[in-house]
């Protein structure tokens, strides 16, 4: 048996790398996907807002820790070969899609009526209305929720430690193993998880405190 | 895509994953109560506190809302047990989901008492109501009613969150589907089921509580109006 030592320290900083790189990954792809359900569920056609409806109700009815046995599972039965990052990636995705999804159409409702209509009547299409008009408006509104939704992408990244992912949690259960000083070793990886969430929470805060003044 | 889905093994698997759903929703109750009692106390020590409580409240609610639940879940299972203080899991897990649901109910009851205007703390004052009476009687219903919607948000949350405790060996219903699918090998039916069930429990709770919302907050004021007394009582 041996102890927690520097080396130790320096392994789990180079895993945080994939906890960033997988935090990174899914918040481009599931921002993409964000968009889209955003859409479904402001859109006019009935169809489209039920299908929108379902995906919500399915990506905040779920615990991310069953999103990624699905996906983990359920790739692996369609045939599709990925590494255990890409279906967490996948995952982590649908979930950022879902909570992003809801925060911007949140953000985009709050604007008053009077902004589309005063952008119908510029004889505008609704795509000029959403892309001049209403997005940079509901930008401002939409950005501090979204850091906030960041740091708890984040922290959920460490569920992809369950299917075998060697990122910061992942890299701490083995050190664990090797040294058994449970206490220290979890207690640096919170550490290391804090580092990369408490200036994310402090930052939206602070965008938000700006929103009101 | 040519996979035959099979549902067979429900049959002999069913009694397991109730059983599973049991301790999930025995975990979810528990520590959403406990949790909301250390939010009462912690988002009153923000909102009202001298220094040093605000400090540490900060630092819990910070602390915990800033790292994982499942490190936190490792730390107090493994962690703990390591200092030589052993626990078994499902008592730990319901120690990290309660600290967990803590922290994040302490943001918002704080939210909820900074919404209590100032006038209500002078009324319950010229009603002659002692601090603690003041408190129970005026203050935490008010803030209870104007952060039961955030609140419920959160408890559904804490739900979907036992999962996680299920990686500590604790008995709850994804504890118990791994184990199913370790021994029947349709792991992807088997957490279709899983799935299934949580969107239930979930659809269940959030409706549960905002029946209790509907009864619990409805307006008391008097349905009588000031003008249909006058005009005669209608």
């Amino acid at each position: 048996m041996r102890t927690f030592t520097t080396n130790d320290l320096l392994f789990l900083i180079d895993a945080a790398q994939y906890t960033l790189l997988l935090s990174i990954a899914s918040l481009l792809l599931g921002g993409l996907l964000a968009i889209g359900v955003c859409l479904l569920r402001l859109s006019k056609d009935p169809v489209s807002r039920i299908i929108g409806t379902a995906i919500v109700t399915l990506g905040q009815g779920i615990p991310p820790l069953v999103l990624l046995f699905l996906s983990y599972f359920g790739l692996a039965l369609s045939g599709i070969n990925v590494s255990a990052f890409g279906a967490s990636c996948l995952a982590l995705s649908f979930f950022t899609a879902v909570y992003l999804g809801e925060i911007w159409r949140s953000s985009i409702n709050a604007l008053h009526k009077e902004q589309w209509e005063a952008a119908e009547s510029l004889a505008m299409s609704w795509g000029q209305q959403m892309i001049y008009v209403i997005v940079p408006q509901a930008i401002k509104m939409a950005l501090p929720p979204s850091i906030g939704f960041i740091v708890q992408l984040v922290k959920n990244t460490s569920l992809a430690s369950i299917v075998g992912v060697l990122e910061l949690t992942k890299a701490g259960q083995m050190v664990n193993n090797a040294t058994f000083q449970s206490f220290e070793v979890f207690l640096v990886v919170s550490l290391l998880y804090f580092a990369i969430c408490f200036p994310l929470s402090v930052l939206s805060r602070r965008l938000e405190a700006r929103l009101f003044t | 895509m040519a996979y035959n889905f099979q549902f067979g093994w429900l049959t002999v698997y069913w009694e397991r994953l109730l059983d599973g759903a049991f301790n999930t929703m025995l975990l979810t109750l528990i520590s959403c109560i406990a949790g909301s009692l250390i939010g009462i106390v912690v988002g009153l020590c923000r909102q009202r506190g001298g220094l040093l409580l605000r400090t540490f409240g900060a630092i819990y609610v910070e602390a915990i809302r800033n790292t994982p639940l499942l490190v936190q879940a490792f730390l107090i299972y493994l962690g703990l047990a390591s200092l030589g203080w052993r626990m078994d899991p499902i008592p730990a897990a319901m120690l990290a989901l309660t600290i967990n649901c803590g922290a994040y109910s302490a943001e918002i009851f704080r939210a909820g008492f900074a919404s209590i205007k100032l006038a209500q703390h002078e009324a319950a004052e010229g009603l002659a109501l002692s601090r603690t009476q003041s408190f129970f009687y005026v203050i935490l219903p008010q803030a209870l009613r104007n952060v039961w919607v955030p609140l419920t948000g959160q408890f559904v949350l804490i739900l979907l969150a036992t999962s996680i405790v299920s990686q500590i060996s604790a008995e709850e219903i994804s504890a118990a589907a791994s184990q199913i699918q370790s021994e029947t090998f349709r792991s992807f039916e088997v957490y279709m089921v899983l799935a299934v069930a949580y969107l239930i429990l979930s659809i269940l709770l959030k409706l549960l509580l905002q029946g209790i919302g509907n009864i619990a907050f409805r307006d008391r004021a008097p349905r009588i109006s000031l003008t249909s007394i006058s005009q005669g009582g209608k």
